[in-house]
């Protein structure tokens, strides 16, 4: 394997790693920031699952993505995936739980506005509709499974003791569920932009299942997410719990499970061909913000007690960094890729100037009917 | 690894739940031990089963002693409740100054020995039942907050009420005591014994109030 092609994927990596350090936040934050589960448990767990859903599950999602834009020049998909790291580092920085999603459809966007590609207006406006159902489904879900946790606990009126331990390794399960929806919903964000120029061959393991290079791809990503989880992670976990709105340790469990819930359903494919074979409307396969999810959830459960305890100027910061984090990542992007064909002379899309670090075998994008004459 | 220590923690957590059952066992058993003693002691004096009464409380005190910073221990070694083991903390240090108050108390009958003229013995008698009345009223509160946690108002208000009549019982009797013929020395000694078991319902009160707050903090 060409070792620039390594080179272009650390970009990726680097994406990789910064949503590994911001969205473990989401899934473990009120647990790890309430001390019911320790960093170490929480990082370890979310790390293994985050690889299990990314390589397992992580197609789906990542498609949608592909179609808004699928970006057929190594060098472009490095300088997208580039761009939206530094977004989501830039926030991460902060303190401010951003959305990775949006970080790389700005990003995208970016690239198709430099290369002349008409944007998907249909993958789009699907990414988009998701964006604003997405924290609304998880708050009417957050709202159903606080009732219904509730009068589930008031009626079985278990000791304060083993309340705590049942919370704890509710805190753990829905952790780990969290985790798997995570990498499988969000992978695509990751190396969404590589799978047309994917490097890797697709092998065959003990004869048993195959192995295919966007999955191998995908391996690479969640990887470099449990690294972000593991070296970065924490600050942001102790800060995310408890700012929207003071969590207790049950409502918490509440918050994940209708996170994880959100983004299973955006991402599973199985369950999109269930709906399918039953006549019933599917669920698009889109990449979503867990941020959103749960800031959604939250919001439910706040506004199910009355809203009198939201701290709103956060809420407010967090809303202002979602409509900022894809215009960074966009114009972060159009001037990266302009520098990286004018200045480092490498081919940022199919057909415009500079050198090709990879050949594209077998890719065929469905955006050339977009592309502009030149 | 993590899944079988949580498993085996449920385990744990069953120990604790017990300890601090025993505590408030403890508590309920010192208040009844009390209002005993008091009873013995106006009728007979202090005699050999005032005594033993009053080793019965003792021993009792010491164990909850021994339960409470067996509890506090767990509770943090362990990072138990991390939300609500302040509380917690606070809750069974609160009450286990009732025993205290209930020790103290006793030894003082059994130190000073004071001459209860037999017209405050009613007196004495229903401001001991109130303040017993007070703790185990409580201990009802207390067990509530850790398992019914919406049960805990319905002991708290009569706790109150139990602490309003005993006031009303003890400010009775320091008028009656300080209306009598008797030395003021003597006077100034009956009002400290009338206080000695009063200030068990006005510290219950303070507890259920505090109570109060613990159990909205705790709702989800």
């Amino acid at each position: 394997m060409d070792i620039s092609i390594l080179l272009f994927l650390t970009s990726g990596l680097f994406l990789g790693w910064a949503l590994g350090a911001n969205d473990a936040a989401n899934v473990f934050g009120t647990a790890v920031g309430t001390r019911m589960i320790r960093f170490s448990t929480a990082a370890t767990i979310c790390t293994i699952f985050v690889i299990l859903g990314a390589v397992y599950s992580g197609a789906g999602a990542a498609g949608t993505l592909g179609k808004l834009g699928a970006i057929d020049a190594l060098a472009g998909s490095f300088v997208a995936a580039l761009s939206a790291a530094l977004a989501v580092y830039l926030m991460t920085w902060a303190g401010l739980p951003v959305s990775t999603t949006q970080a790389i459809v700005g990003a995208i966007i970016g690239w198709n506005l430099f290369s002349g590609t008409t944007t998907d207006t249909n993958s789009l406006v699907k990414i988009l509709t998701t964006w604003l159902v997405c924290p609304l489904l998880a708050a009417v879900i957050a709202m159903g499974l606080f009732k219904l946790t509730t009068a589930v606990l008031s009626r079985v009126k278990l000791h304060l003791l083993r309340t705590d331990a049942c919370t704890r390794l509710g805190l753990l399960l829905a952790g780990a569920f969290g985790s798997y929806s995570l990498g499988a919903n969000n992978i695509g964000n990751v190396m969404g932009v590589f799978v047309p120029s994917s490097p890797f061959i697709d092998f065959e393991i003990a004869g048993l299942f195959t192995f295919s290079s966007t999955q191998q791809l995908f391996l690479l990503g969640a990887i470099a997410i449990g690294v972000g989880v593991l070296t970065y992670s924490k600050r942001v976990m102790m800060t995310v719990g408890s700012n929207i709105m003071p969590l207790s340790p049950v409502t918490a469990w509440v918050v994940v499970m209708a996170h994880s819930l959100v983004l299973f359903l955006f991402a599973s494919q199985g369950l999109e061909s269930f709906l399918i074979s039953h006549g019933l409307p599917s669920i698009p396969l889109v990449p979503v913000s867990s941020s959103q999810a749960v800031v959604g959830a939250v919001l439910g459960i706040a506004l199910l007690k009355g809203g009198r305890r939201i701290h709103w100027r956060v809420l407010g910061s967090i809303g202002a960094g979602w409509m900022v984090t894809p215009m960074i990542a966009g114009i972060v992007c159009f001037i990266s890729l302009y520098f990286m064909q004018n200045v480092f002379d490498q081919n940022v899309y199919a057909g415009g100037p500079g050198k090709a670090p990879v050949e594209m075998v077998g890719f065929s994008s469905p955006e050339i009917p977009f592309r502009r004459p030149k | 690894m993590e899944l079988t220590k949580k498993i085996s923690m449920f385990g744990r957590t069953h120990a604790l739940e017990g300890e601090i059952d025993d505590f408030l066992d403890k508590l309920s058993q010192c208040a009844l031990l009390f209002k005993i003693a008091i009873k013995v002691y106006l009728n007979e004096g202090c005699t050999d089963e005032f005594e033993r009464k009053l080793q019965d409380v003792n021993k009792m005190e010491s164990d909850a002693d021994y339960l409470r910073r067996a509890i506090e221990t767990q509770l943090y070694a362990q990072t138990l409740i991390p939300e609500s083991r302040g509380d917690v903390l606070g809750l069974i240090e609160n009450l286990d100054q009732l025993l205290n108050l209930f020790e103290s108390s006793l030894w003082a009958f059994s130190i000073e020995q004071p001459d209860i003229p037999e017209e405050f013995h009613n007196d004495f008698d229903a401001l001991t039942d109130m303040a017993v009345l007070s703790v185990e009223t409580l201990v009802l509160a207390s067990r509530a907050f850790f398992r019914n946690i919406d049960a805990v108002s319905d002991h708290n208000h009569k706790v109150m009420f139990y602490e309003k009549e005993a006031d009303k019982v003890s400010t009775k009797l320091k008028k009656a005591i300080f209306s009598s013929e008797l030395d003021l020395s003597r006077k100034s000694q009956l009002r400290n014994f009338v206080e000695h078991i009063d200030n068990v319902p006005d510290w219950a009160e303070d507890v259920a109030d505090r109570l109060a707050i613990y159990s909205i903090k705790r709702t989800f």
